[in-house]
């Protein structure tokens, strides 16, 4: 084992075992296992209420799973604090409905936690936030406020937020469903592009035409369990459970 | 409506007097039902008017003696009241030599609030000139240093005292109010259920008997040979009484905030308190100013509640001016011209809270 810590950590980024999650009575995650390992990109899909979001919400422990083992970066998840914060600052994530931060300008959102959790100078966060501004292609609205721009460019900032923190995971839930059809393109530009850079991605979507043009494996759940998961070809072309192929016929079909 | 507006525009010819005369028509005639009820209220405010202006001006008596008001009594005001007691009601049992260091003192907080509402002083600058004006107040009012005679807190009363129970009341009440929110929207049952008792208690009683509590009972705490003055006393009651209401109105805008909001800044890794500070609390107080202000402005005029523990604020200071034989009975006189400057306070801080929401709710929408 080498001691620099520059060494790229071995094993897998993300881990999940045995992990289950109640609300309450209802068992909303059932015994998931689930691997992701680096620079992977998963897509997760499955009809609405199967506990997508709340899979991936346990990773960064906006939701707490109450049996099972998740090891983010070889670190476990528990209750305590210190690996909780080690954990969010490695997983950016981005939401459905965005949410940004209304009272600050675009670039005050994207340099506030840089400065306040990575404690980076406000400058060196400011070039950061520009540089982002300038992939995800919206460096002019930086002084703008979000409720200035329209939702497919405050989808981009919301990613470009993410990104100032530097991430080495990247979550998304439902990116582009709350998207008009003719920004839906823009957002989806962008996340194939940073896929391409080889940052490891979970993505849950419908967008079937992402998952094909990028994705490394496609899972597919549904009540609370991971019922199939295979490389694109292979859950498209072939595949294997009844629910699955249910799911795949009414969302092609349309 | 718009129409009927539109049609007798262009009947009247819409030029001028005419166009008075179209909208007078449109607006306050445009049926029988309309008529009436605008005959109704011309006749109530003219009534109002007639008499006001009779009573508090043709036949008031401006300057003279209480023997001249008396004679008036029931026909005209006595204004000639103020002349001869504003400094009483305005400083009350401050030495009548000294006056003018209330009074300085006064202007003192109405220059803090000015300076305070101005956005451009949001900074550094803030904090120092508080810093500078309330320790020039202190030495003017206790005196004691710089020649200045010493004048006991006993003495303190009027304007100054109303402001100094108000400002400092709203001041130290409004963090506590955040801690108290906050608290109360905790995971932490000990601390939420301290949260909501406190809040629950204090709300439910009537201030007037906080502040008899905190003039009988503080001192009962406290070790013997130990005592805080009475102004003190009914200082933390206002505050912690004022704390717990504005609690409420503080928890209304936590609530109203999306829950979003708090997940991105839990996934950018921001701890409790910077999530509070910076994107919690700057979102959800803007969200609360109307009713926020609408607390002010009611704990504003409590202050007058202090009367129950033998303070003399602006309100009690008219109240004992008119209980002076020579011109007992001219009451409605002595409240009006008081609630005149309470009224001046309170549209001000309406009036200013209106701009500042504006002001700060300008970016949000498109
Ligand atoms: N806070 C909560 N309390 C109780 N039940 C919840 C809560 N959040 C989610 N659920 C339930 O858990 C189940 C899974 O929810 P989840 O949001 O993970 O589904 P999803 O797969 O993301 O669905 P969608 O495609 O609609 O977003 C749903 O049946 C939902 O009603
Ligand atoms: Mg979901």
């Amino acid at each position: 084992m080498t001691a620099s810590p520059a060494a790229a950590k071995q094993g897998p980024m993300i881990e999940l075992k045995a992990l289950n999650k109640w609300y309450g009575e209802f068992h909303v995650l059932k015994n998931i296992d689930f691997i992701c390992e680096r620079g992977q990109k998963i897509v997760v899909c499955g009809p609405s209420g199967s506990g997508k979001s709340t899979m991936i919400r346990c990773i960064n422990r906006l939701e707490e799973h109450q049996k099972g083992t998740l090891m983010v970066d070889g670190i476990e998840l528990t209750n305590d604090l210190k690996n909780i914060e080690a954990i969010r600052r490695e997983v950016g994530m981005v939401f459905q409905h965005f949410n940004l931060f209304p009272h600050l300008t675009v670039l005050e959102n994207l340099t506030l936690a840089p400065i306040w959790v990575r404690k980076v100078p406000k400058k060196e966060a400011e070039e950061t936030a520009m540089h982002f501004l300038k992939r995800v292609r919206i460096p002019e609205q930086a002084n703008k406020y979000p409720g200035q721009l329209s939702g497919g460019q405050q989808q981009r900032v919301a990613i470009a937020r993410s990104l100032c923190m530097k991430p080495k995971i990247m979550l998304f839930d439902e990116p582009t469903s709350a998207l008009d059809p003719e920004m839906v393109k823009e957002v989806l530009d962008t996340m194939v592009e940073l896929a391409r850079e080889g940052m490891t991605m979970i993505c849950v979507t419908h967008e079937m035409g992402f998952a094909k043009a990028v994705a490394d494996r496609v899972v597919f759940m549904d009540k609370g369990e991971i019922v199939e998961a295979n490389e694109p070809e292979a859950f498209f072309g072939n595949p294997q459970n009844e629910r699955t192929k249910l799911f795949l016929s009414q969302i092609l079909n349309h | 409506m718009a129409n009927a507006n539109a049609a007798a525009m262009d009947a009247a010819g819409g030029i001028g007097e005419s166009k008075l005369m179209a909208w007078v028509r449109a607006n306050l005639f445009s049926s029988w039902a309309n008529t009436a009820l605008t005959l109704v209220v011309f006749y109530v405010v003219a009534k109002a008017v007639f008499f006001f202006g009779s009573w508090g001006i043709f036949n008031a008596v401006w300057i003279g003696t209480s023997a001249e008001c008396r004679a008036a009594k029931g026909v005209g005001a006595c204004w000639a009241l103020f002349p001869e007691k504003w400094r009483f009601i305005l400083f009350a049992t401050y030495p009548f030599d000294e006056q003018w260091r209330p009074a300085l003192s006064s202007a003192i907080f109405i220059g803090l609030y000015f300076f305070s509402a101005m956005r451009a002083n949001w900074n550094l600058r803030l904090p120092i000139a508080w810093i500078a004006g309330l320790g020039t107040i202190s030495v003017l009012m206790w005196g004691g240093v710089l020649g200045l005679s010493f004048v006991p807190q006993e003495r303190w009363g009027g304007l100054v005292l109303t402001l100094i129970l108000s400002t400092f009341g709203l001041a130290l009440a409004f963090p506590l109010a955040i801690l108290l929110a906050l608290g109360r929207r905790s995971h932490m049952p000990v601390i939420k259920s301290m949260c909501v008792v406190y809040i629950e208690l204090i709300r439910g009683v009537p201030l007037i008997s906080l502040l008899f509590m905190a003039s009988v009972m503080f001192p009962l705490f406290l070790p013997e040979g130990v005592s805080i003055d009475k102004l003190l006393r009914a200082q933390i009651a206002i505050i912690m009484f004022a704390g717990a209401y504005l609690a409420e109105v503080v928890r209304g805008g936590l609530q109203a905030l999306p829950k979003g909001q708090y997940e991105a800044a839990d996934a950018l890794g921001l701890s409790y308190w910077q999530a509070t500070m910076m994107i919690v609390l700057p979102q959800a107080l803007r969200l609360v100013i109307p009713p926020m202000v609408n607390t002010f402005i009611g704990l504003f005029k409590d202050t007058s509640l202090v009367l129950i523990i033998g303070l003399l604020d602006i309100l009690n200071a008219a109240k004992v001016a008119v209980a002076d034989p020579q011109w007992r009975g001219f009451g409605p006189e002595a409240y009006f011209g008081v609630s005149l400057i309470y009224f001046v306070f309170c549209f001000a801080m309406s009036k200013y809270s209106q701009r500042i929401e504006v002001e700060l709710n300008r970016n949000k929408h498109r």
